[in-house]
């Protein structure tokens, strides 16, 4: 190995996208974590994608064993993981195969060389190496002995040989470090945490990945480093979060404001369990989490818990949503306060576990038996999950409803840049128990469990354990005011319909929508869910070409908020993108009776920026720039 | 593009719902006594058997509400009702701690004749909703009430978890052997070849046994009555209430429309003392009257005869409900030829409850911790300024 102590050019970029990939077992996934922080520190503006296989450690070697971490950063707004990769981190042929087609023609395949003998290749697939044909010969590929740098780097320590392989990953780390200029000292602080109690693993590491980050200085494949400069970020403290972790803390935050504390009733579903992780370490927020025998458990021991006062919680992923209908019905008739959390996954049935989807919506909103409305919101960017979940809980007790918080796999295992937000700032919300009889009935007071509140017409919560106000709660049909069992025909009707309207008052406190980009003209795109960032990014190329597109991004799904239909009403024509069949664009055409257009993607994968943008300029009978 | 939405009317912002014309109005007074059966035989309570002036001032009339009582006339579930109704002053809890949860079907009707907190939950459920209400608010007295078809089949996952975590709430099983409320098809503690609407033929299913299935999710606390024996039934749902623990007694219940008798042999005065034994802690399995007892030979039960002078009482299997090996032979000996059907309680442990455990982990935590602090939380991990 020549050793060439130079300086290297360094050239700044606005922005790339790296994505590391390999076997699941190679450490990918804290690969792409600690390049994440690096950025994070290096003031970047940045969103990731992890892409990790169902199985837990799939046949080495195979196709389907394949574990990606994306990242996109840059000095510029980054708002998805990136449409296209510029570098690529191969670990074996398994991962180039797979990760391939997301490489920019010119980007640059980093392979580690050693896992392409014949066997890996059979493994993967392909009838003759790669890196021995023309097949790359569109890419830069830089084959890097990764297995055998790294022994060589530990060649003195005392460690088996399986101990050693499994550093190489912090070799590409290093090496991808490098390569952007990235600070090295936050995966260093990191792995001195993690290996604190095993210093012979720790030093490993350590060895390695300072090894790979001395790499690219030394060899000549690798002719200029990059550097992306700071984002103009809002001013402020910001920590690197996951969609999950938001959440998890949105909701700890509302049960601070309302003054109630979490009963949090889970069933370990992919890729919902992370919040069940998170919340269960913070039991000194008086959050009781409860893993309960299954999803129907689980949303029913949170509903117990609401009817005792509490603030209860249920989460889970499409399969789980559906068994958990009936308890929601139940919440829906009780008219208690219930957050059911659905991180969508693809489906049907147990579909494709870890992979994105937004299928859910119509379920969330009717998949109940009877007239069963309540308020629907979803959250738009990972650190968006926090404000979600606080405005579900806070929509809850205020209505006195169950409400369903869509969000999904992307959004739950990416993460972004976040402002933290200042606990004083947020919104009290604390509810008024009922505490006194709120009639009086032949001359005696009385409690009636269904007298409503004028404005959001939401009946009274009474905890047991408050005398005089005893009441008996249930799914049969309540006659108005009383609560007691009915089945007159007047009383059903207006039951139902006054269900209704209660969810839609819940519009009065939505606040007004905000219009990116244009805020009249040609095109308004629709979008709910995580596909804002994708759908921003492609709105604002629109808009730097001087066309007149605008976006709103809906965070209340049910109702709608009231000034929707004015906004769709100053637009020639409205899209909606989603990552399903067509949901939110039959409730639009049914609600404004306009000829919304359909974007869809049933792939698994979010929208690239550019298919949007494509859309928009074939509605516009344009070319895309 | 004008919004064609239009918003319903109905009822418009600040103004007072008017009641649906034919609506009921609000409730009457509290108090009013349940109907009683209306037909078949009324049970007879012993004296002093009513808790009425009971210590809390509370009488029965208390706990009953203004709801008119609709099980068939001549059900099981009358009794089981009355009994509880009396039984609850005495227990000293005050109305509005108590808490009576249950799922679907006739015996899940329950709450809303008890003038406490209740919850007519979805079937099966029951015990899952509990959890969540006990585990949340352990200063509530919490009562499952459920029959043989929401506990045993739709809700029997829920039923053998809640045993198992120990949940300290108390459990009543209203088994008839038969679905009620859906017109007669055999449940899952019906006999094998049982002709019911949907077995014509009879059914092929092998039947549950409830107290066998409760010992084996280790439950704390697992006893049998009566709805036949108010004094019993009375003595059973209080030892249930003082268990610390999940308390799971099952009531045997006559459902006089489809499947009228089914315990009769038990119950009834002319078969009952030689078809039914009564656990006692501490004393000799004897029943008929005396005449027989039970003695334990090898890892069976036999009976044997008292009157002939071959055997006497200190022959008898003296009963200790904290050995859980006499539970699982004693409570499966019932459908064994020539024994009779044993009630009482069956098996009794001490357990720290799912609730207490829930708690003290968050206090030991907290302890430890310190009391979340939310913006410590917020800036925890990795930051940085711009």
């Amino acid at each position: 190995m020549a050793v060439n102590t130079q300086e290297k050019a360094v050239r700044e970029i606005p922005e790339a996208t790296i994505l590391f990939a390999g076997d699941s077992g190679d450490g990918m996934q804290l690969a792409g974590g600690q390049f994440t922080l690096a950025s994070a520190y290096a003031r970047n503006d940045l969103a990731t994608l992890p892409d990790f296989p169902a199985e837990i450690r799939a046949p080495a070697g195979t196709t389907y064993g394949v574990s990606g971490f994306q990242l996109h950063f840059g000095s510029v707004n980054v708002r998805t993981p990136g449409d296209e990769v510029d570098v690529l981190v191969a670990m074996n042929p398994a991962a180039l195969k797979v990760s391939l087609e997301r490489v920019r023609k010119g980007g640059t395949l980093i392979v580690n060389a050693d896992a392409f003998g014949k066997r890996d290749l059979d493994l993967a697939g392909y009838n003759q190496n790669p890196l021995e044909d023309d097949s790359l010969k569109a890419y830069r590929v830089v084959r890097i002995p990764l297995a055998k740098l790294t022994h060589e780097t530990l060649s003195d320590a005392d460690l088996d040989k399986k101990t050693m392989d499994r550093c190489k990953n912090m070799f590409a780390l290093g090496l991808a470090l490098w390569m952007y200029s990235m600070p090295i000292e936050p995966a260093l602080e990191w792995l001195s945490s993690k290996f604190a109690r095993k210093p012979d693993i720790l030093e490993a590491n350590r060895r390695v990945l300072k090894k790979g980050n001395h790499y690219g200085e030394t060899v000549e494949e690798f002719a200029v480093r990059y550097e992306v400069r700071p984002a103009k970020l809002k001013p402020g403290k910001y920590r690197a979060i996951l969609g999950t972790e938001a959440l998890a803390m949105g909701l700890i935050a509302a049960s601070r404001k309302c003054g109630l504390p979490i009963f949090y009733g889970s069933y370990p579903i992919t890729p919902a369990s992370e919040i069940l992780h998170e919340l269960s370490r913070h039991k000194n927020f008086g959050v009781k989490t409860f893993q309960a025998e299954d999803e129907i458990a689980a949303a029913g021991a949170a509903l117990g818990a609401s009817f005792g006062g509490y603030l209860g919680v249920t989460a889970t992923s499409g399969p789980g949503l559906a068994l958990k209908s009936e308890t929601i019905a139940l919440a829906v008739m009780a008219e208690l306060p219930l957050v059911i959390v659905n991180m969508q996954r693809g489906g049907p049935s147990t579909g494709l576990p870890t992979k994105t989807e937004q299928a859910d919506l119509l379920q969330a909103l009717f998949g109940r038996n009877g007239e069963a409305p309540l308020p629907v919101i979803a959250p738009g960017t990972p650190g968006d999950c926090f404000y979600a979940a606080f405005e579900a809980c806070r929509i809850a007790i205020r209505h006195m409803t169950p409400v369903i918080l869509l969000s999904d796999g992307y959004l739950g295992t990416g993460s972004e840049p976040w402002l933290i937000p200042n606990a004083e700032d947020l919104e009290d919300f604390a509810p008024s128990f009922a505490t006194a009889p709120n009639r009086t009935v032949d001359g005696k007071d009385v409690f009636l469990p269904y007298v409503r509140d004028k404005e959001t017409l939401a009946r009274p919560w009474a905890k047991p354990g408050t005398a005089g106000l005893e009441h008996r709660l249930g799914g049969l049909e309540k006659e108005h005011e009383t609560g007691n069992v009915s089945y007159e025909p007047e009383n059903h009707e207006y039951m139902v319909k006054l269900r209704a309207e209660k969810v839609e008052r819940v519009a009065q406190d939505i606040p007004p929508l905000e219009v990116f980009g244009a805020q009249e003209g040609d095109l308004l795109v629709v979008g709910w869910g995580s596909t804002q960032g994708a759908i921003e990014t492609a709105v604002d190329a629109c808009v730097a070409r001087g066309l007149r597109v605008g976006a709103v991004h809906l965070r209340h799904l049910a109702p709608l908020p009231n000034d929707l239909g004015k906004i769709l009403s100053r637009y020639e024509y409205a899209l909606a993108p989603e990552l399903n069949n067509g949901q939110l664009v039959r409730l639009l055409r049914e609600r404004f009776l306009l000829p919304v257009a359909s974007l869809r993607k049933i792939k698994g994968l979010p929208f690239k920026a550019r298919e949007i943008e494509k859309e928009i300029c074939d509605m516009l009978g344009i070319p895309i720039a | 593009m004008p919004p064609a939405g239009k918003k319903p009317t109905l009822p418009s912002a600040g103004k007072k719902p008017s009641l649906p014309p034919g609506g009921k109005k609000p409730a009457g007074l509290p108090g009013r006594k349940p109907a009683g059966p209306g037909g078949g035989k009324k049970p007879s309570l012993p004296m002093g058997a009513g808790g009425d002036g009971a210590p809390a001032g509370l009488a029965r009339k208390d706990f009953a509400t203004d709801q008119d009582v609709r099980w068939c006339p001549g059900c099981g579930d009358y009794a089981i009702l009355a009994t509880m109704q009396r039984l609850m002053p005495e227990l000293g809890v005050p109305r509005e701690k108590t808490v009576f949860v249950s799922g679907i079907g006739c015996s899940s009707r329950f709450p809303y004749y008890m003038n406490t907190y209740g919850l007519h939950s979805i079937h099966g459920r029951a015990p899952a909703i509990a959890t969540g209400l006990k585990a949340s608010r352990p200063d509530l007295d919490v009562w499952i009430v459920t029959g043989d078809g929401d506990a045993l089949s739709i809700g029997g996952n829920h039923l053998i978890h809640l045993l198992r975590r120990n949940v300290n709430v108390q459990l009543l099983l209203f088994n008839n052997q038969i679905y009620g409320l859906t017109k007669g098809q055999y449940s899952p503690t019906s006999e094998q070849g049982k002709v019911t609407k949907s077995t014509p033929y009879g059914s092929v299913d092998h039947p549950f046994y409830p107290v066998p299935l409760a010992l084996g999710a280790d439950a704390t606390f697992v006893a049998r009555t009566m709805d036949r024996d108010p004094k019993h039934m009375q003595a059973m749902m209080r030892r249930a209430h003082d268990h610390q623990g999940a308390a799971f007694l099952e009531i045997y219940q006559n459902c006089n429309i489809f499947n009228d008798g089914a315990f009769f042999e038990f119950t009834e005065r002319n078969t009952k003392a030689h078809s039914a034994i009564f656990l006692e802690h501490g004393k000799p399995l004897v029943y008929d009257n005396g005449q027989r007892g039970l003695r334990l030979k090898s890892f069976a039960l036999e009976s044997i005869d008292l009157s002939s002078g071959k055997w006497s009482v200190d022959d008898c299997l003296v009963y200790d409900e904290g050995s859980i090996e006499l539970a699982n032979i004693v409570s499966r000996m019932s459908w064994q030829k020539d024994l009779p059907r044993p009630f009482g309680v069956f098996f009794r442990e001490d357990r720290p409850s799912y609730d207490e455990l829930v708690q003290r982990q968050i206090d030991d935590v907290t302890a430890r911790r310190g009391e979340g602090d939310l913006a410590a939380l917020l800036n925890g991990g990795n930051t940085w300024e711009i």
